[in-house]
């Protein structure tokens, strides 16, 4: 079958049903995946790039239907099969692995279970050969002691093996074609380069078709043979990876290939003032056992981190998932009780009842990661900006506060015409706009940044970079930014803090850490961002 | 399909301009669509706004006196005024009874009419000319031979159609049942609408309280709730009963004391699984004060679920009142309930109107609530869809 496409999407369109508004989601895409081969299909969020690999599986809800096109896998139209017979597609001839590890597999049941029930189901294995098979499926994923594992449950594992055991779960039936809707979009850099190594792996050894669904062009780049650039529901540019890379076409492939973060962080200031300073900073959390709740030990989230930052610095934090960023800052800001002195402006802040720190808190303030859940669905624009208004000048008249926001939300790049709206009507580089607009309305000298770009689009993070950049600049700003994207801390820090387990592993100015980084963590959380490659084993966590 | 493909696509990545500012959220306007796409509780609900309404006006359509009285020329409105009998050349300081056939002849004598509401009667009016012994059946009902002694005693009567018509019959003290039933209408109504208000205030800012401090306060605050719902409801009214007089305050009293427990939890998890937000957490950097951020940024979010509840807490509320009247520990004796209208069926069996006019009324009622609380709860589901 070599050279005959073993999946032909052929003017496919598909489109949402709500109310009686149509919504096109997927506007007449064409593409095929040959035997072998990898295809990326990339694109920002809402392009249609998931609802295409859905609908290949017919997975998409009732309320989406196809105007035109054809789906046309191994010369059969899947979109004219019967239930019955997708069911024997699925899981069989083409799976899929989702975003989501945490809530992708069944939480009550033990991960050999899961995967005998699919070999049950389709090939009808059963006993002694069905659980060889489990064994060997969770050794080729790379799942140590898969023996031991048989038994466990999905919340005995980490993400990274979660994914791993979701990759074994797709390939138990050795499917033709295998989906991957950002499979790694959920997991830290250093485990994302672990899982990409080992899915270019299997399919070397396996020689399955994969179409694999992605926003970031690293990726692409890194995995595909071809790729599909998506834009509002269509392809706007398809061809081989090498040629889209050296030579793109589209103006949006352009951007997209452009929208690389600038490297152009703010200077040290060894003479300026210090803005803030810790001492052997501490956040545990005791664990508690026995009847009398009697502790018997400690959850060490932030465990003896000293810093100092000096005014109009950045100082990136960076580490994987759990090692204590966002914990440090919401510490520093006293959010959450730590022990050890802070120091903020000249004057210790540590041990401040509520209503003592209120004054402290028109200067500093925190922008957070997701920027759907950090604006209140039911407060209009204006009045979430205002609000820090309402809190710290409450003489201002109603008028002078929303004229206030509306300059706020003018300095951020946003439409002051728009503050009336309600935020579920702004997208989500938008949003995190007004996250900074929140922030920046009491005119702090100290914010702290808690992933503020990764829950963006490629696009949107370099604009949302530029915009915080120049914002500093303006404002005389410092920075705590966190982050476990080097590209973009090595685009606005000044100086860089490597924190594993809730210490600090690696502390400098960010020319020479990045240039010469000490640790093997370092060098391992390096590599797998800027060039996707995984690290030796026990580096970095799995 | 043609049409489909034109349009451009992806709402929510266009940057429309349009600064129209709405009254309704769009979201409360999908909101209100989907109740109105509800048609059983959207009908529902006009049904028993205006039943309710009619009924709120209860003095104007069911009453023992006349709107409107011309005598000797002037006119008179005994409905809003006091007039003395003497007013009308009677003998008594006291308030004319217009439904004397002595004081219908003064007036008519001076050349004097009068306008009636459409029911003559106020719920605690007895009707002495009534064909047989009270409970006596509809006026329709009766055969002329039955109705002559009654006709006699009224004034200008010549036949049955003549007489007040007790359209549903009278209850066993010779009250009008449509009258009763009318005014025990809307006090059930008032009544359960006034007990959810304030049980429902109660219930927020206890599990409001509950949720957002969590830990101890949480803790203590939900072993005691424990404790106190535990308390049988009915032998505490059957105690404070006997030692307090019977009212409608001292009754909303006691149930508030119960019925504030319903909202709690609903509103206790909305505030445990919001206050963990992100926008709250920003508010809280913001130094917002915990009464502010309760009312201001958490509230609001927690409200869908308890509107959804409302509709069923008011109609059990209704139940609880119909229940306690019924058992005679509710209002007291002579206030028109439906709880006592059913009692008196069941005591007089071989007067079915009693019992089919409160089984009816109470049904009626209650089911018109239960479809517009199934309206609201669908309307303020995020995954209904209605095709």
């Amino acid at each position: 079958m070599s050279g005959a496409a073993l999946l032909e999407i052929k003017d496919f369109s598909v489109a949402f049903r709500q109310g009686e508004r149509e919504t096109l989601a997927v506007d007449r895409i064409s593409f095929d995946i040959k035997k072998g081969e990898t295809v990326a299909v990339v694109g920002e969020s809402g392009s249609g790039k998931s609802v295409t690999g859905l609908s290949v599986l017919r997975l998409l809800p009732p309320s989406a239907h196809h105007p035109s096109g054809e789906v046309l896998f191994q010369g059969r139209d899947l979109l004219k099969l019967s239930e019955r017979e997708m069911r024997g597609v699925r899981g069989n001839d083409i799976t899929m692995v989702f975003q989501e590890p945490m809530t992708s597999l069944n939480p009550l049941h033990t991960i050999g279970q899961q995967i005998l029930e699919m070999l049950e189901v389709h090939r009808g294995m059963r006993g002694e050969e069905a659980r060889n098979r489990v064994i060997e499926l969770l050794t080729e994923v790379g799942i140590p002691t898969p023996e031991e594992r048989l038994g466990s449950y999905p919340h005995q594992l980490s993400g990274g093996q979660r994914q791993r055991v979701m990759i074994a779960l797709a390939l138990a039936n050795e499917p033709e074609l295998f989906i991957a809707d950002e499979p790694t979009t959920a997991l830290d850099v250093t485990v994302q380069a672990q899982i990409l190594k080992l899915l270019k792996e299997l399919q070397g050894r396996l020689g399955m078709a994969m179409l694999f669904i992605t926003h970031d062009l690293n990726i692409v780049r890194k995995i595909a043979d071809r790729v599909c650039v998506m834009k509002q529901g269509k392809i706007v540019e398809q061809g081989l990876v090498e040629e889209i890379f050296r030579n793109p076409q589209h103006p949006y492939t352009k951007a997209l290939l452009a929208a690389e973060p600038k490297v152009q962080p703010a200077p040290p200031q060894p003479d300026a003032p210090m803005m803030i300073s810790t001492d052997n900073l501490k956040v545990w959390y005791p664990i508690k056992r026995g009847l009398f709740k009697k502790t018997v030990g400690h959850i060490k989230a932030v465990d003896g981190v000293t810093l100092k930052v000096r005014r109009g610095e950045t100082l990136g934090v960076v580490g994987e998932s759990g090692s204590g960023k966002t914990t440090l800052g919401l510490a520093l800001l006293r959010l959450i009780s730590s022990d050890g002195p802070i120091v903020f402006l000249g004057k210790p802040i540590q041990g401040l009842k509520f209503k003592a720190m209120r004054p402290f808190r028109r200067d500093m303030q925190i922008v957070f990661q997701d920027p759907y859940g950090s604006l209140s669905p039911r407060m209009s624009i204006t009045d979430i900006v205002s609000e820090g208004l309402r809190v710290h000048q409450p003489q201002m008249s109603a008028e002078e506060r929303d004229q206030r926001a509306a300059a706020a939300l003018k300095d951020v790049g946003l439409d002051p015409a728009t503050r009336h709206r309600y935020p579920h009507e702004f997208s989500g580089g938008q949003r995190q706009r007004i996250a900074v607009a929140r922030a920046m309305v009491l005119e702090p000298s100290f914010v702290v940044l808690d992933e503020p770009t990764s829950a963006l689009d490629m696009l949107v993070q370099s604009q949302i970079v530029d915009l915080l950049r120049d914002l500093q600049k303006k404002r005389e700003l410092t920075y705590l930014f966190i982050s476990h994207d080097l590209r973009v801390v090595a685009a606005l820090a000044s100086h860089v803090m490597v924190m594993k387990n809730g210490k600090i592993v690696e502390q400098g100015p960010a020319e020479k850490l990045f240039k010469s980084p000490e640790s093997d963590y370092t060098r391992a959380l390096f590599a797998a961002a800027f060039s996707l490659e995984a690290a030796q084993a026990g580096a970095v966590s799995e | 399909m043609d049409q489909i493909t034109q349009t451009p696509v992806l709402e929510q990545h266009k940057e429309n301009v349009e600064t129209k500012q709405e009254r309704l959220s769009p979201i409360n306007k999908r909101r209100w669509e989907n109740f109105k796409r509800h048609r059983r509780g959207y009908w529902s609900l006009w049904i028993f706004s205006i039943l309710f309404v009619l009924s709120l006006g209860a003095e104007l359509v069911a009453n023992n006196k006349p709107f409107f009285v011309s005598y000797d020329g002037k006119s008179y409105y005994p409905i809003f005024q006091f007039y003395p009998e003497t007013t009308f050349g009677g003998d008594f300081e006291t308030e004319a009874n217009y439904r004397d056939p002595e004081v219908q002849r003064l007036i008519k004598e001076k050349n004097g009419y009068m306008v009636w509401p459409v029911i003559p009667f106020h719920y605690s009016t007895i009707n002495y000319d009534v064909p047989t012994p009270a409970p006596s059946k509809p006026t329709w009902m009766y055969t002329e031979e039955e109705c002559k002694v009654a006709v006699s005693k009224k004034l200008d009567a010549k036949s049955c159609r003549d007489l007040d018509q007790n359209w549903l019959g009278t209850d066993t003290a010779a009250r009008d049942v449509t009258a009763r039933m009318i005014y025990g209408f809307r006090i059930s109504v008032v009544f359960g609408l006034t007990l959810t208000i304030l049980s429902s205030i109660i219930g927020i800012a206890a599990g409001a309280v509950q949720g957002y401090f969590g830990g101890w306060v949480d803790l203590t605050f939900q072993r005691f709730i424990e404790i106190w719902t535990s308390i049988p409801t009915l032998y505490v009214l059957l105690i404070v009963a006997a030692v307090l007089p019977q009212g409608f305050f001292i009754l909303l009293g006691i149930l508030l004391l119960f019925s504030w427990t319903s909202l709690v939890g609903v509103v206790r998890a909305e505030f445990l699984r919001t206050r963990n937000f992100e926008y709250v957490q920003a508010a809280r950097a913001l130094g917002v004060s915990n009464s502010v951020l309760m009312y201001r940024h958490i509230l609001p979010n927690a409200m869908v679920a308890t509107l959804t509840f409302m509709p069923f807490i008011l109609s059990g509320s209704v139940m609880t009142l119909t229940a306690l009247d019924y058992l005679g520990y509710g209002l007291p004796p002579g206030s028109p309930s439906l709880g006592e209208l059913l009692n008196q069926g069941r005591n007089n069996l071989q007067a079915p109107w009693l019992g089919i006019t409160g089984f009816f009324t109470v049904a009626i009622l209650l089911t018109l609530l239960i479809f517009i609380g199934e309206a609201i709860r669908d309307a303020f589901d995020p995954r209904k869809t209605f095709s």
